[in-house]
């Protein structure tokens, strides 16, 4: 076990998929010399040349695309987006084309291409640098969407990314970045499974679902009510696309009670698909309607208001609040 | 036989001839068919086509120029600690460009109307915006802090190179109005007495490689827009340098969508001046686009979120100091008898009066309240909005009497992790 922060565990992570897989590379602007806006790349173009770490041109269309026909001939590109409001010069590449070869190739073609995105916001900045774009790619088919809470888990989600043979999209919580925790490099461990939820705390009077940068806000509200004599479960979905509905479901089972928290947006967000699968799989286990905390329907605001608009424990009290007093 | 192939112009060795005359034009002299009118020496040299634009500047414009660039210099030295200091959440610094911004932004006129990205306080400057309103956003306490119907100054725009076809369209609403008045169409809103006018979209060497600059450029042509492309080549995209975006000048770009394109020496103001009043005739006149490529140098970071020294070298940006704006422009007006000590003094007075103003005003920008956000969302009432609004209202209510500091609890978690990196 080495303690590190989420920066630095994606950044050994993609030393190790460098180091494992010679026909991987990284692409994206500024991520050689300066390492990345973020410093996530840091060093790597030392250890491994301009071939492998590519500084692009500044063309966001041109990094996924050109990542495609990187695929396409056997490669396996790590594309970095430098902030989640940046990606949608790209977005077009993504959706229309990365998601559907393989479908449109009837499964003869696969594009394991890996597109790393910080999202989310909390860091005091500028417009186009705090979005949570997810649910826009959750809605497109043959992307996969995972997002990494804790260093353990980045380490070896970037690294299961570079495996997968589908495209994976990893949202980074960029406000995370520089939250320390302790990484066994050995072994995954239950991290084995990217696409499987974790429960990170036993409770019983209901479940808090979260995600990316909000999964510290869960744990930090379910110790607040436990304070107040509240048995609260949090799980951490880490994966957006697919949505791991059975460990949600037996939790619920369990609980009766649902909250979920993002980010983004609520209205039309990945609460909105938890809440209805949930309805579905476990009507009869419900006590209470499934309750969502998520932005609100209103561009990102400005940084002095962004207290007032992101998800914090006081909102999250607020809806168990609420949950309960069905 | 042979005409169709590749020259070897475009062998594969152009594109580290071209990195080395760039690495040259860098460290050493610029770059040749670069229109170049006030030398790093002071003196005035000659240009068959724009010396005539340069002789029409009195010597009270060109002091005004050099006010100009003088005074945003001082500003961006102000909001660079004002961000230091906590009180700006990011700053964009200009050193070193203020030859390319006040030269440009003063050869528009009132009517022209001005696409800029997120670096051009200086042509803000001459398009008289409040500055401490162009703070607001570095402090953020907004998305933009001017109207831009009251100085046709756009807002800033941070996703690169997007503004560059909203400036083609704008350009193409420019040739309809023109027709309506002609037509005399009643109702039109177009001014028949109006002058003609045209648009500026600024952007970067590093946007310039941005799908969208393609696109507005052929949009431009095909319609012959009255539009100024503005390219300020700094030599960095953060860490890129120019060669991994192009591999020919900017400029030699225009010639492939068929409108002209033009160097100019970006850190000389006269000749950046000369070349956009004959650009923006050209587009007034509506002999369609030009691109004007300004050769000029980031002298300091990026943003203030970065660190130059993990990428380029001390020496290159000593040797563009050399090539300074204004110590140029100021060697001219003194040889010339233009400027006197007393107007080195005042225009230095002028600018601690400016700072002081800056750091007086940058306390005073208002913390709007998280309900104009719900104001503004949309142009007319919507349900969702309104539901949310009252949801807000009913759980801020909850708060009411307690302490407005947050909770222990909450400020365990928020003070786990705040990185301030990026841009
Ligand atoms: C679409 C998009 N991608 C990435 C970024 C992040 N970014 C901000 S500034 C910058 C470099 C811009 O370089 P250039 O266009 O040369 O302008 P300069 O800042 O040097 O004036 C980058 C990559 C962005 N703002 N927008």
């Amino acid at each position: 076990m080495t303690t590190m922060t989420i920066a630095k565990a994606i950044n050994e992570g993609l030393r190790a998929a460098l180091t494992d897989n010679p026909k991987s590379l990284l692409m994206g602007e500024d991520i050689g010399a300066l390492g990345g806006v973020y410093r996530v790349t840091d060093g790597l173009i030392g250890e491994f040349g301009p071939d492998r770490v590519v500084d692009t041109p500044l063309a966001e269309s041109g990094i996924i695309g050109t990542a495609i026909g990187l695929a396409l001939r056997g490669y396996t590109p790590v594309c970095e987006i430098q902030f989640d409001g940046f990606v949608f010069p790209g977005f077009n590449q993504i959706t229309t084309q990365l998601a559907k070869i393989h479908a449109r190739s009837n499964g003869n073609l696969t594009v394991p291409v890996v597109v790393r995105i910080p999202y989310g916001g909390g860091i005091g900045s500028i417009e186009h640098h705090s979005e949570s774009p997810e649910a826009l790619f959750a809605h497109t088919a043959g992307l996969r969407i995972i997002t990494p809470s804790n260093p353990h888990d980045a380490y070896w989600m970037i690294q299961q990314a570079v495996q997968c043979q589908d495209p994976v999209i990893v949202f980074e919580p960029k406000r995370r970045y520089w939250l320390k925790g302790e990484v066994d490099v050995a072994a995954p461990g239950p991290a084995e499974d990217p696409f499987k939820a974790h429960v990170l705390r036993a409770g019983t009077e209901a479940t808090i679902v979260a995600y990316g940068p909000l999964v510290p806000v869960a744990l930090a509200a379910a110790n607040a009510a436990e304070e107040d004599g509240h048995s609260l479960e949090v799980i951490d979905l880490r994966s957006i696309s697919p949505i791991d509905f059975d460990t949600v479901t037996a939790s619920v089972q369990k609980t009766g009670r649902l909250i979920v928290a993002h980010e983004a947006p609520t209205f039309g967000g990945i609460g909105g698909e938890i809440a209805a699968r949930i309805s579905e799989r476990a009507f009869h286990s419900l006590e209470a309607p499934v309750i969502r905390v998520g932005g609100f329907h209103m561009p990102y605001p400005v940084a002095k208001v962004e207290e007032d608009y992101l998800p914090d424990i006081d909102r999250i009290l607020e809806a168990l609040d609420r949950a309960l007093s069905y | 036989m042979g005409t169709h192939l590749p020259s070897t112009e475009f062998d594969g060795t152009a594109v580290d001839d071209q990195r080395e005359a760039d690495a040259e034009a860098v460290m050493g002299e610029p770059p040749a068919q670069m229109v170049q009118l006030l030398g790093p020496d002071g003196k005035l040299g000659f240009d068959p086509v724009f010396t005539d634009y340069a002789s029409k500047l009195t010597p009270e414009v060109l002091r005004g120029l050099y006010a100009d660039m003088a005074a945003i210099r001082r500003f961006d030295v102000e909001a660079t600690a004002l961000q230091r200091q906590g009180e700006l959440a990011l700053w964009v610094p200009l050193t070193g460009q203020e030859a390319a911004q006040i030269g440009s932004g003063r050869a528009s006129q009132p009517q022209d109307y001005i696409f800029p990205t997120y670096r051009e306080h200086g042509v803000a400057l001459t398009r008289n915006v409040d500055l401490a309103e162009l703070l607001r956003q570095f402090r953020g306490v907004s998305n933009g802090g001017w109207n831009p119907k009251d100085t046709n100054f756009h807002l800033y725009t941070l996703v690169l190179a997007a503004q560059t076809l909203h400036a083609v369209g704008y350009a193409m609403g420019i040739q309809r109005d023109q027709k309506l008045a002609a037509s005399g169409a009643a109702g039109s809103g177009a001014s028949a007495a109006g002058p003609d006018a045209a648009v500026i979209a600024y952007f970067g060497d590093g946007a310039s490689s941005e799908g969208d600059v393609h696109e507005s450029m052929v949009f431009a042509s095909s319609y012959n827009a009255p539009v100024v492309f503005f390219c300020q080549n700094n030599h960095w995209a953060i860490s890129v340098p120019t060669a991994v975006q192009t591999r020919v000048p900017l400029s030699n770009r225009a010639k492939g969508y068929g409108f002209p394109g033009i160097r100019v020496d970006g850190n000389d103001v006269i000749a950046v001046h000369a070349v956009t009043e004959w650009a923006l005739e050209h587009a007034r006149q509506g002999k369609g686009p030009v691109l004007i490529e300004a050769f000029t140098y980031r002298v300091g970071a990026h943003t203030t979120a970065d660190d130059p020294t993990k990428y380029r070298e001390a020496a290159e940006e000593e040797a563009w100091r050399a090539k300074d704006p204004l110590a140029r422009l100021e060697k001219y007006l003194r040889s010339e008898g233009m400027a006197d000590e007393a107007f080195f003094a005042k225009v230095k007075a002028d600018g601690d009066e400016l700072a002081a103003y800056i750091r007086r005003t940058t306390h005073d920008l208002e913390t709007p309240d998280i309900r104009t956000a719900f104001a503004n969302t949309y142009a007319e009432a919507h349900p969702l909005v309104a539901e949310e609004l009252a949801w807000f209202e009913e759980y801020s209510a909850g708060f009411a009497g307690e302490e407005p500091a947050e909770e222990p609890a909450r400020q365990a978690v928020s003070a786990q992790a705040s990185p301030k990196a990026g841009h």
